[in-house]
């Protein structure tokens, strides 16, 4: 579905991402794992066609996508949660959650975000980001469910939130994979992933050094704890 | 009392120009990034447009409100195609040049063509005279002024708060590259809110046509209170752009009744009293720091 060939990428002369090659199928929960700078972030902002200093290819679902603008991806079908949850403050929860035009035929309805989110229904009307933080990340992911993207790309959704908002969005991430949807989830909560992902790669120094299927992955945890350095 | 009235209309109708324009200033500068320099000289355009065709086609006042603005619309589209779109990637400052530039050259343009002894403009007679209002004669004029605006004003906010365009812009004006990742066509936006911010500077010029000296150089002066404006209501603001504007028209009228000398000094107090207080303006947010 999502297709990464031998993405390498630079800032100025500093590379921050070596040759990554990288898939995502249906309904599959891919995680990047990796400490800070290891090229995370600027992997999906690759992917979304925010960084465009790069060299490779990118193909969602067999279609090359690699040099469209940002907002025809998002329409091809990649659905981004950004790190800081990226929620509108000049907007409503509903006005945050109406602006990303559909792009499929699976999206969500605003009467199905409601059900599953009770907390964003009842507070539709507010300010986006007078939202608590877990609640912010619920409603970035619901935005994203909305559009009806195929692929959702998430950057660091557990990070900062108490576990049971975690577990929440667990959830959503088991939910969303079994409508079809593949997930790249970027984490750096080692048991997090595991609770929720197929597969794993391993990011460091721009390189994804391995590919662990999730058995490997929970038995080499405390190695890789320490490889992390978390 | 009557006094007081008096100047409250009159402060309300100068500010009336202010609002407006400012309004534009702020739509441009919140989805473009633009301080758009020129927002003065586009005011003497909308003025001067609407004398020409007073004189050569007889078109009245009424027609001119409409017309105007249109035609300020499509040619602040053609400024941003042909012009602004070029130095958008660049630092903001030469675009700040560029319409600094295009000012001096809309008016000089004009003084060759029509001279700077001020065109003639004679308002409707429906708009002539006073109403009495509390034993006040008060202008027809400033308060058609007054009433257009809030009308405009109200008009803006609504679209902005109401409708899908003004989310967009909404969305674009705060996070421009998050809005493209969500699958928003920033760039399309560019154009159309460029011109509808000139055109707004244009119908306060076309407003303003009866009321003060048709020349070349009256958006001069009008750019600089401008700026003052939308510092104080807040850059980018759409809420502060239009208190900020009758604010400063009110503060005008005022300090010309009751301390001429001071009159224009005291705007600047105003917005250095702001700026102490609140460095972002009165509803400006604050730069978030990354």
């Amino acid at each position: 579905m999502l297709e990464v060939e031998n993405l390498s990428a630079w800032y100025g002369e500093a590379q921050a991402l070596r040759e990554a090659t990288l898939s995502v199928a249906e309904g599959e929960v891919v995680t990047l794992v990796g400490r800070n700078g290891a090229g995370k972030t600027t992997l999906v902002r690759c992917l979304m066609g925010l960084h465009k200093h790069l060299t490779g290819s990118v193909r969602l679902d067999g279609r090359d996508i690699t040099t469209l603008p940002a907002h025809k991806r998002a329409r091809a079908g990649l659905g981004w949660v950004q790190d800081d949850r990226g929620i509108f403050a000049n907007l409503s929860v509903e006005e945050n959650l109406l602006l990303p035009p559909r792009v499929s035929e699976s999206a969500w309805t605003l009467e199905q975000v409601y059900d599953a989110f009770p907390a964003l229904g009842s507070r539709r009307r507010a300010g986006g980001t007078t939202l608590s933080g877990g609640e912010q990340q619920m409603l970035a992911v619901a935005r994203v469910l909305r559009t009806g993207a195929r692929v959702l790309l998430l950057d660091e959704p557990s990070e900062g939130l108490a576990p049971v908002i975690v577990a929440q969005i667990g959830d959503i991430v088991r939910t969303a994979k079994q409508s079809g949807i593949g997930v790249l989830l970027i984490e750096q909560n080692v048991r997090f992933a595991a609770t929720v992902a197929d597969r794993h790669y391993l990011l460091a120094q721009g390189r994804l050094v391995e590919s662990l299927d999730n058995d490997e992955f929970v038995e080499r945890q405390d190695e890789l704890l320490e490889h992390l350095g978390i | 009392m009557n006094a007081v009235l008096q100047y409250t209309v009159q402060g309300l109708a100068a500010g009336s120009f202010y609002a407006l324009a400012a309004l534009g200033l702020a739509v441009i500068f919140g989805v473009l990034g633009v301080v758009n320099f020129a927002h003065g000289a586009f005011y003497m355009l909308g003025a001067v447009a609407a004398a020409v065709l007073l004189d050569t086609v007889g078109m009245s006042l009424w027609l001119a409100l409409i017309v105007v603005p249109l035609l300020m619309l499509v040619f602040g589209m053609l400024v941003e195609r042909l012009l602004v779109r070029w130095l958008l990637p660049l630092d903001p400052l030469y675009n700040l040049l560029l319409t600094f530039g295009l000012t001096l050259l809309l008016v000089d343009l004009v003084k060759r063509r029509y001279g700077v002894s001020g065109l003639p403009y004679e308002r409707p007679s429906a708009l002539d005279g006073r109403v009495q209002l509390a034993g006040v004669g008060l202008p027809v004029y400033q308060l058609f002024v007054i009433g257009v605006a809030l009308l405009v004003c109200l008009g803006v906010w609504l679209l902005m708060t109401r409708t899908r365009v003004g989310m967009i812009v909404r969305a674009a004006t705060e996070r421009p590259e998050l809005a493209g990742a969500l699958g928003i066509n920033v760039g399309r936006w560019v154009t159309p809110v460029f011109g509808f911010g000139v055109a707004l500077a244009g119908l306060a010029g076309v407003l303003a046509a009866p009321f003060r000296a048709i020349t070349a150089e009256m958006g001069s002066d009008f750019i600089i209170i401008l700026f003052a404006v939308v510092v104080i209501g807040g850059l980018g603001s759409i809420v502060g752009a239009v208190v900020g504007g009758f604010l400063v028209g009110l503060v005008e009228a005022f300090g010309q009744a009751y301390a001429p000398t001071f009159a224009q000094v005291l705007i600047f107090v105003l917005m250095a009293v702001v700026v102490l207080a609140r460095p972002a303006g009165l509803f400006g947010r604050e730069e978030a720091t990354a």
